[in-house]
């Protein structure tokens, strides 16, 4: 097969800019997490069916395994690394800890990155907002409930 | 035994500035293929596993600008563009004051992550029987401008579906803008989903309804259904029943029988064909009665 050529894209992530050369089929979690060492992404099912690799892209959440890392080219990209502000954790992620809203922590990034574009646009969501917010993230370990009740905690918090 | 692919498949990846550009490049004769690219939501997960071959280049129609808007007026209706998304068809507060029955349908769609990327042009194009977005776009006798470079045609959404995953739309060509001719204003549109699960699901059925009534008359009434024959289906005989006459629990009763007949379900790991047509029944009744009573 013909040899493909390689784009060159610039991403900011986490506020830091980042220019790299990659070949067309790599996907934005791919870069995050083998080119950038952003490990904090998951890949789930790498479907779009789990959320695990759930990114913000210009204030959006995204199954990051769904975008080509070609199309985020002049992006902003917001993944759970840049969620804390250095040593001290974001509210939402303090809500998680302090009411157990995880086990195994595999879809834990992704379900605050959810949380976090949900609690902006409502910042006093009702269960059923809460539930739909999350509906592209699924845990199989808390059956939800210690999730919705930390979410229900950071919204009291940050508001 | 279902294999894991762990990468995409290798392919070229452009990204044209103009539509001409796009169109130029899907004449190519590339040997694997050319292929559209807008959300990318139903393509890379495919591309993924494999479930289609991947092409020489894909054309990522994102780059081009201005191919997002959603215009309304009174007179000539809705016209959006191809890069609108789900979401932004969802949340439009015009949309959801004209076309209602469009807003519920995309916003039963799959999750919020992926109706942020996902088209509705997309949901179209790729003609998957269950599409959410087609019950409703029928209900609502959208035109489709497909272009190509040999100039433009308009097809009517009830002649672009061929049967799963098969459209009129040629390889040469790109769906350029879906219209929605206005509906009057005491119109109510009403889409109902039967899946398992309430996000992140396709419709074991899927119904849409739009009902234009006066005085307890129906002036017109249009029912879709999804999910339950080879394509998105309107089912005109049973509108006819209910068109022109006053409104009864009775008709509606009979209405949702016919629909249930003109459907061709088939049997899979959803449903059965049994199942599926006991519940048009059921779901077209209920979303006559809720746009009766909206």
């Amino acid at each position: 097969m013909k040899e493909k050529r390689m784009n060159k894209i610039k991403i900011t992530v986490n506020g830091k800019i980042h220019e790299l050369t990659i070949k067309p089929w790599r996907t934005l979690l791919e870069v995050i997490r083998e080119e950038l060492k952003l490990t904090g992404t998951k890949e789930g099912c790498g479907l779009g069916e789990c959320g695990a690799c759930t990114v913000i892209m210009d204030g959006k959440t995204v199954n990051s395994c769904l975008v080509l890392a070609s199309e985020a080219d002049g992006r902003e990209i917001l993944t759970i690394e840049g969620l804390a502000d250095e040593d001290k954790l974001h509210p939402i992620q303090e809500a998680f800890i302090n009411h157990g809203g995880m086990q195994c922590g595999f879809c834990t990034s992704g379900m605050i990155l959810s949380t976090k574009v949900l609690l902006e646009k409502k910042p006093n969501p009702t269960e059923e907002e809460i539930k739909e917010g999350i509906s592209g993230n699924f845990c199989r370990c808390t059956g939800y409930t210690k999730i919705i009740e930390s979410i229900q905690a950071a919204a009291k918090n940050l508001r | 035994m279902v294999t894991y692919y762990r990468k995409l498949p290798k392919f070229d990846y452009r990204m044209p500035k103009t539509v001409k550009e796009a169109l130029e490049l899907l004449s190519k004769k590339a040997k694997g293929g050319v292929k559209v690219f807008a959300g990318g939501t139903d393509l890379v997960p495919k591309l993924r596993s494999r479930e289609v071959e991947a092409p020489e280049i894909l054309v990522d129609l994102k780059g081009i600008p201005k191919l997002d808007y959603i215009q309304y007026n009174a007179k000539n209706g809705l016209r959006f563009g191809p890069l609108v998304t789900i979401s932004e068809i969802e949340n439009s507060p015009l949309i959801r004051d004209h076309f209602s029955v469009l807003a519920q349908a995309a916003h039963s769609m799959a999750s919020p992550q992926v109706r942020n990327r996902g088209t509705i042009a997309g949901n179209i194009c790729n003609a998957v029987p269950s599409a959410d977005s087609a019950p409703a776009l029928l209900t609502l006798n959208a035109r489709l401008k497909l272009v190509s470079l040999k100039g433009e045609r308009m097809v009517k959404i009830e002649d672009f579906f061929k049967g799963p995953n098969e459209t009129v739309l040629s390889g040469r060509e790109i769906l350029r803008e879906v219209k929605v001719p206005p509906l009057p204003a005491k119109s109510k549109g009403v889409y109902l989903k039967l899946s398992p699960r309430r996000a992140m699901d396709l419709a074991i059925v899927g119904v849409a309804v739009v009902l234009i009534q006066e005085d307890g008359v129906c002036r017109d009434i249009r029912v879709a259904l999804g999910a339950v024959a080879p394509t998105p289906i309107r089912v005109k005989k049973a509108e006819d029943i209910l068109r022109g006459q006053r409104v009864s629990d009775e008709l509606i009763d009979k209405v949702a029988e016919v629909a249930s007949q003109e459907a061709r379900p088939i049997d899979d790991h959803r449903a059965s064909a049994e199942y599926r047509r006991e519940m048009v029944a059921i779901l077209v009744r209920r979303a006559i009665s809720q746009a009766v009573r909206s």
